[in-house]
């Protein structure tokens, strides 16, 4: 359940903000995010506008507001785990406290970019903006296995723990790098049909 | 190692964001150059492949977990532009998805992670198994090392953008994440050649494939002066530490640097990790480096002759 969610960040809806072209969505979260990065650490009141703004969108969308602060939870120890490098430089507070709060204004930005806008639509948008052809070819193939892989390698882990009885910690590790391995081994045969079916459909590198 | 957003300054960004796209734009070029187009599909495949292990958990203690980071991995299976490549997709697909990793700092994290990472593994991996010889102890003597040094590199220059955006000070960054890194590290190897390991036993021919009659004097020549540079870089890095702060004591003291506040002593607190750093931080960042690099060396070498010997293979089957 936890998983699905996590894995799916995307949230279908027909608010103003979903039907929104990606294009402008990618574009708009982007300048917030460099927006947010450039503004100067001591304008407390425009940080304060910004999360508003991001606010009265989240509201706008009737996205599911729980799944994303779950989200925006989740990420936040790796921004406090940096933040707290700046507490060891003498006088280091309010830096930390400035560098948190840009730190998560940026990161509600993507979270809410994602929970309205399909990756597919996004990688459509790469294509359109002329991103090298390889680069987009890679992320669409890697979105599409993603889940496939995801889904084989958490059936290997199932076989793998009903046949277990005792897993030491040594134990836990073989198992592990077996099932890595064995997915590594099963991914390159299915990068071979995958490559025989997209010749069959006239594909060109 | 994932840089949010809002950490760098923006110098900083525009810098390492120009740095990220020469290297991902030169991989780009040798991948279509000299990669079949066969292999292809298999660099996406290969970058799910790389997600979805950093999902699998290594227990280590306490109930705390290690993951994979697996840039030296794909370097490995896919030799190093292609894992360029992929593991620039890997990043840019957290980042758009899943949000994880900023939008702002894609750039450094492409730089530190899908482009000095790669390329400071395939530099040692190959330094190493020319060294220690093409059988498989070799090649996972050669993987475990590599992945130990590009854990290491990818955390300095994740350290060094850092000090550089003035978050930190360079002396507590380095030492940190240095430190930190160099433990981490010894589980990327580990990890590493546990799975090479595995793939090597079923299907040998993936490790590394056609990788001789592919590469080029020329290309060989430009791959080990890049990872050469890197490596010395990421050398050098500790040793210029003393200057930038040096710098800010200066800027500090005339006050014209804006984050000064009131009553600031001196940075002392940046050089008192240990004793020795006090006397000369050259020399304790070169011992400490020497012995954290015998360490993962002896830890690889260990792993390597266990994992090679020939009746553990089959006894575990």
């Amino acid at each position: 359940m936890l998983r699905d969610r996590l894995l799916s960040p995307y949230q279908h809806g027909s608010s103003a903000v979903h039907r929104l072209p990606a294009g402008t969505k990618l574009l708009a979260a982007v300048a917030c995010a460099v927006l947010i990065v450039l503004l100067p650490r001591s304008a407390w009141w425009a940080h304060a506008a910004v999360a508003g703004g991001l606010v009265a969108v989240a509201a706008v969308s009737r996205a599911d507001l729980r799944g994303m602060l779950l989200r925006l939870l989740l990420l936040e120890p790796f921004v406090l785990g940096i933040a707290l490098l700046a507490l060891l430089r003498p006088g280091g507070v309010p830096l930390f406290l400035s560098m948190l709060t840009k730190s998560t204004l940026c990161l509600a930005t993507m979270v809410l970019l994602t929970a309205t806008t399909r990756f597919s639509d996004l990688l459509a948008v790469l294509w359109r903006i002329r991103v090298p052809a390889l680069l987009v070819t890679t992320l669409a193939l890697m979105h599409r296995y993603l889940f496939v892989l995801v889904e084989e390698m958490e059936r290997m882990q199932r076989a793998r723990r009903s046949r277990t009885f005792v897993a030491g910690r040594s134990s836990a590790w073989r198992n592990s790098a077996q099932v890595a391995g064995q997915l590594f081994v099963r991914t390159s045969e299915r990068a071979e049909r995958v490559y025989l079916a997209m010749c069959a459909r006239g594909w060109k590198a | 190692m994932h840089v949010p957003d809002g950490f760098l300054d923006a110098r900083t960004l525009v810098a390492t964001a120009a740095a990220a796209s020469v290297g991902f734009g030169l991989a780009l070029r040798a991948v279509r150059r000299h990669l079949p187009p066969r292999r292809v599909p298999l660099i996406g495949l290969t970058a799910a492949f790389v997600f979805a292990a950093q999902m699998l958990n290594f227990p280590v203690a306490a109930g705390t977990s290690g993951h994979l980071i697996g840039a030296a991995l794909a370097t490995v299976l896919l030799g190093p532009a292609a894992a360029v490549v992929a593991m620039t997709a890997v990043l840019l697909l957290q980042s758009l998805m899943f949000a994880d990793g900023g939008i702002t700092a894609l750039g450094a994290n492409v730089l530190n992670l899908a482009v000095i990472a790669p390329l400071v593994a395939h530099g040692v991996y190959r330094v190493v198994r020319s060294a220690a010889g093409v059988g498989p102890q070799g090649t996972l003597l050669a993987a475990g090392v590599a992945a130990w040094c590009s854990t290491l590199a990818a955390a300095l220059a994740c350290a060094a953008q850092l000090a550089a955006s003035g978050v930190v000070a360079w002396g507590t960054v380095l030492a940190a994440m240095g430190g930190v890194h160099m433990v981490i590290g010894l589980g990327e190897a580990v990890i590493t050649m546990l799975i090479v390991a595995v793939v090597m036993r079923a299907r040998p021919e993936l490790v590394m494939p056609a990788e001789p009659a592919r590469a080029t004097a020329r290309g060989r020549t430009l791959a080990y002066g890049a990872a050469l540079a890197i490596g010395s870089m990421v050398l050098v890095a500790p040793f210029a530490s003393p200057w930038p702060d040096g710098l800010e004591h200066v800027a500090e003291r005339f006050g014209f640097a804006s984050r000064a506040l009131a009553g600031q002593p001196a940075p002392l607190a940046d050089y008192t990790v240990a004793p020795l750093l006090d006397a000369s931080p050259w020399l304790a960042t070169v011992i400490a480096g020497g012995i954290g690099a015998l360490v993962a060396f002896a830890v690889a070498w260990f792993v390597a002759r266990a994992l090679a010997a020939p009746g553990r293979a089959g006894a575990r089957h």
